[in-house]
């Protein structure tokens, strides 16, 4: 077995890897080296904690007390997403990254840092630093002054399983294991149920310990109609918002072959 | 219907059930029928691939006595397992005999954030601007270079659209990159320009059409070339090509010879003497022109300056895909007639002097601090052995041209490179194979991971740390 492994990137990023994990990480100024040691330190035990309760992560919430910290953080990300199929599994990369970072920062505190984890960003800004993204409709920017302070997506073509047909999802929440779950459950919730151009499989034939068991996750999206589209769109969109009124995201952008929805619109 | 056996990895503490045929959660290890393997198997390559022998597989229970030692088998790094990051010895270091030599190979999946490729296509055709942004499936993965003699040049990949840009587009140039080292076709889009299929050894496909073959030079290089050949044989000569037409009589490379006039006339703008822009539209037809009668470009033809009746022509295209012959007539119209055995020669030479229009990939990228750390336990020392030539580096087996100064950067032409033997992590960043020869002494003085070499029938044997599986490419048979 595989022990983890880390490596400074030529332009001064960190590396992470263990298993399925990969963590790209940047810190600015000059408590880097101690954060990236921090970093190591506390990644070293991250996949054995989290494979520790992994088959109560893959169920949806019950009255588990999780022990692990990065549980911790999943079961509090999805516990406000009721009524819907959801594990703490769906937030699995934004807690990761959240935790990495926290731990990262806790006894040197830099003026910036980011851990982003496939994708599922988490970060840290103060003063005037900001962090730039692109999400499929415009640069994202985002500055200390503002809340959000994680960045997920997620969609059918994303390394994770997928119930509906977005091509990505992104979300800005104030933690990214909070954008985690939520831009998969608008992704889910991007569909066109039934429709002929879209291949789908239970789960379980793809992984055989998806903790979306025998649900059909999209493997193929064809060319659809405009209309369609919109109408997959404004289902996604309609979630978002209610996430947003709820006060769990702060910004979603939805795009499904070159139609993109944006929660809230006046952005 | 049956479910298909699924197994347990144990690669790391997540212990994934992969179904047969599927990777676990990292993409990396896989399930084959029953067995939990790296997504290749570890490759030997037979040096004598070089003949063209076909590439078989090769198991370890069947090993039928060949000699794994000697020149013959390069040790690769295809399917060794990356150590990336590296804190621990790269997977294999195979200690063999190279002419005499206790040499060590040391292999490993190298991750390459720093990589891309520069792509050559043969092509006269204006695929678009110097630095206009080249697209795959609409995101951008690079920008068009240089034109170059005959052909085109792009730049693809490279870290700003690796890691710099959005998701997609990391995704995507990552794919394509993937695509063209593993020798499969792309579809590119020029901002601007055209569109063009490019695929390792394969001629380019141009706006939708194959482009056969290189020409010689323009109508008028190829006027340049061949004239001393015509004179004698016949009285005038018309190259027909869409960039410059050129005429033998009319020609510097004539008048140096002292070619008499003709009293020909080309229909199109003359740029020098000889030389002609645009006799025609381009495209399927004579020299990338939509010309099918040649005759059609010319005008009457002058008495006063040389027309005579009995008059010789010929016109050819300046690929020598089209020729034809003719003679004027007493009313000094050109008549066809067949090509005489004298000159049907040069005509030939010119089809001959043209080559087969190709894509050229040649994979560019830089092994870092940590790559090298796991080759020896001082990584600056491996640059230098290899800036001193004590240390070979290959790709897949292949030589590589690195790039002087600091670092090192190499490239390596992908046909020359197993099919298959890159690979990819979700960074996004291309995994290539790569192998560091050098003899056993000076290994252990660059300060080598001395403790963990193995011989390299060891290896063949026992495999690594994920299965046993290796296979020769090229024959193995004695």
């Amino acid at each position: 077995m595989t022990a983890p492994q880390h490596a400074l990137l030529p332009d001064c990023r960190l590396h992470l890897h263990h298993g399925p994990i990969d963590l790209i990480i940047g810190v600015e100024g000059s408590k880097r080296n101690a954060c990236y040691r921090a970093a190591c330190e506390r990644f070293a035990t991250v996949l054995q904690g989290l494979v520790a309760e992994l088959s109560d992560l893959r169920q949806p919430l019950q009255n588990t007390r999780f022990s692990d910290p990065i549980a911790r953080r999943m079961a509090q990300a999805v516990a406000p997403h009721g009524g819907v199929f959801v594990t703490p599994m769906a937030a699995v990369a934004g807690a990761v990254a959240d935790e990495v970072l926290a731990a990262m920062i806790t006894d040197h505190v830099p003026p910036k840092a980011y851990v982003n984890n496939g994708g599922d960003i988490a970060l840290h800004l103060s003063g005037q630093r900001s962090f730039n993204a692109r999400s499929p409709t415009a640069d994202i920017t985002i500055t200390a002054e503002e809340s959000a302070r994680g960045i997920a997506t997620s969609g059918w073509r994303g390394r994770s399983h997928s119930l509906g047909i977005a091509d990505a999802v992104t979300v800005l929440a104030r933690t990214a294991a909070t954008a985690d779950v939520a831009a998969t459950l608008i992704a889910n919730a991007v569909d066109v149920p039934g429709h002929p151009a879209v291949s789908r499989q239970p789960a379980s034939a793809l992984s055989p310990d998806s903790d979306l068991g025998e649900r059909l996750v999209t493997t193929d999206v064809g060319p659809l109609p405009a209309a369609d589209i919109a109408k997959a769109l404004s289902g996604g969109a309609k979630v978002a918002q209610n996430m947003m009124n709820r006060g769990h995201i702060l910004q979603a952008i939805l795009s499904l072959q070159g139609q993109t929805n944006e929660v809230p619109l006046d952005l | 219907m049956t479910r298909p056996a699924k197994i347990r990895c144990d690669a790391c503490p997540v212990m994934c059930y992969i179904a047969d045929g599927k990777t676990g959660a990292c993409d990396r290890y896989a399930n084959a029928g029953g067995q939990i393997i790296r997504c290749d198997p570890l490759t030997i390559l037979d040096r004598r691939i070089a003949k063209g022998d076909e590439i078989k597989p090769f198991l370890a229970a069947n090993w039928d006595g060949y000699t794994a030692t000697g020149d013959d088998v390069t040790v690769s790094a295809i399917g060794a397992g990356t150590t990336y990051p590296d804190y621990k010895p790269a997977p294999f270091i195979v200690s063999r005999e190279i002419a005499g030599v206790d040499c060590v190979t040391v292999v490993t999946e190298a991750i390459f954030s720093y990589c891309g490729v520069k792509v050559k296509i043969d092509t006269d055709r204006h695929l678009g601007a110097e630095a206009a942004t080249v697209r795959a499936e609409g995101e951008a993965i690079g920008h068009v270079m240089t034109s170059e003699y005959g052909s085109q040049m792009l730049s693809l990949g490279g870290v700003d659209h690796l890691t710099g840009g959005s998701k997609a587009e990391g995704r995507t140039t990552c794919d394509a990159l993937l695509q063209l080292c593993n020798k499969e076709a792309v579809e590119l889009t020029v901002d601007g320009g055209s569109t063009v299929v490019v695929q390792a050894g394969q001629a380019p496909i141009v706006d939708g059409v194959r482009e056969d073959r290189m020409r010689v030079g323009c109508g008028s290089a190829t006027i340049g070339m061949f004239a001393s050949q015509w004179k004698g044989l016949v009285d005038e000569v018309v190259v027909v090509d869409d960039h410059i037409t050129g005429v033998v009589s009319e020609h510097q490379a004539g008048k140096v010879i002292d070619w008499p006039d003709t009293g020909i006339r080309i229909k199109g703008h003359r740029s020098t003497p000889g030389r002609y822009f645009k006799v025609a539209e381009p495209g399927q037809g004579w020299g990338g022109t939509n010309i099918e009668d040649p005759l059609t470009i010319l005008g009457e033809w002058r008495a006063d300056k040389g027309a005579k009746p009995g008059l010789r022509l010929l016109m050819v295209s300046t690929t020598g895909d089209h020729a034809a012959y003719f003679v004027l007539n007493d009313a000094l119209e050109p008549d066809a007639a067949p090509m005489p055995q004298a000159l049907q020669p040069s005509v030939d030479l010119i089809a001959q002097n043209c080559e087969p229009a190709l894509c050229t990939v040649l994979f560019m990228g830089g092994a870092g601090g940590s790559l090298r750390s796991g080759v020896t336990e001082n990584p600056v020392k491996l640059t230098n052995s290899v800036k001193a030539a004590q240390t070979k580096v290959t790709i897949g087996g292949a030589p590589v041209y690195r790039w002087p100064g600091g670092g090192i950067t190499v490239m390596v032409d992908v046909t020359d490179v197993p099919d298959g033997a890159f690979g990819y992590v979700p960074t996004p960043a291309l995994v290539a194979p790569l192998e560091f020869t050098v003899d056993r002494a000076a290994y252990e003085a660059l300060g080598g991971h001395s403790t963990v070499i193995r011989t390299l029938s060891d290896v063949l044997e026992t495999g690594g740390e994920y299965g046993a599986d290796a296979r020769i490419v090229g024959t193995a048979e004695r």
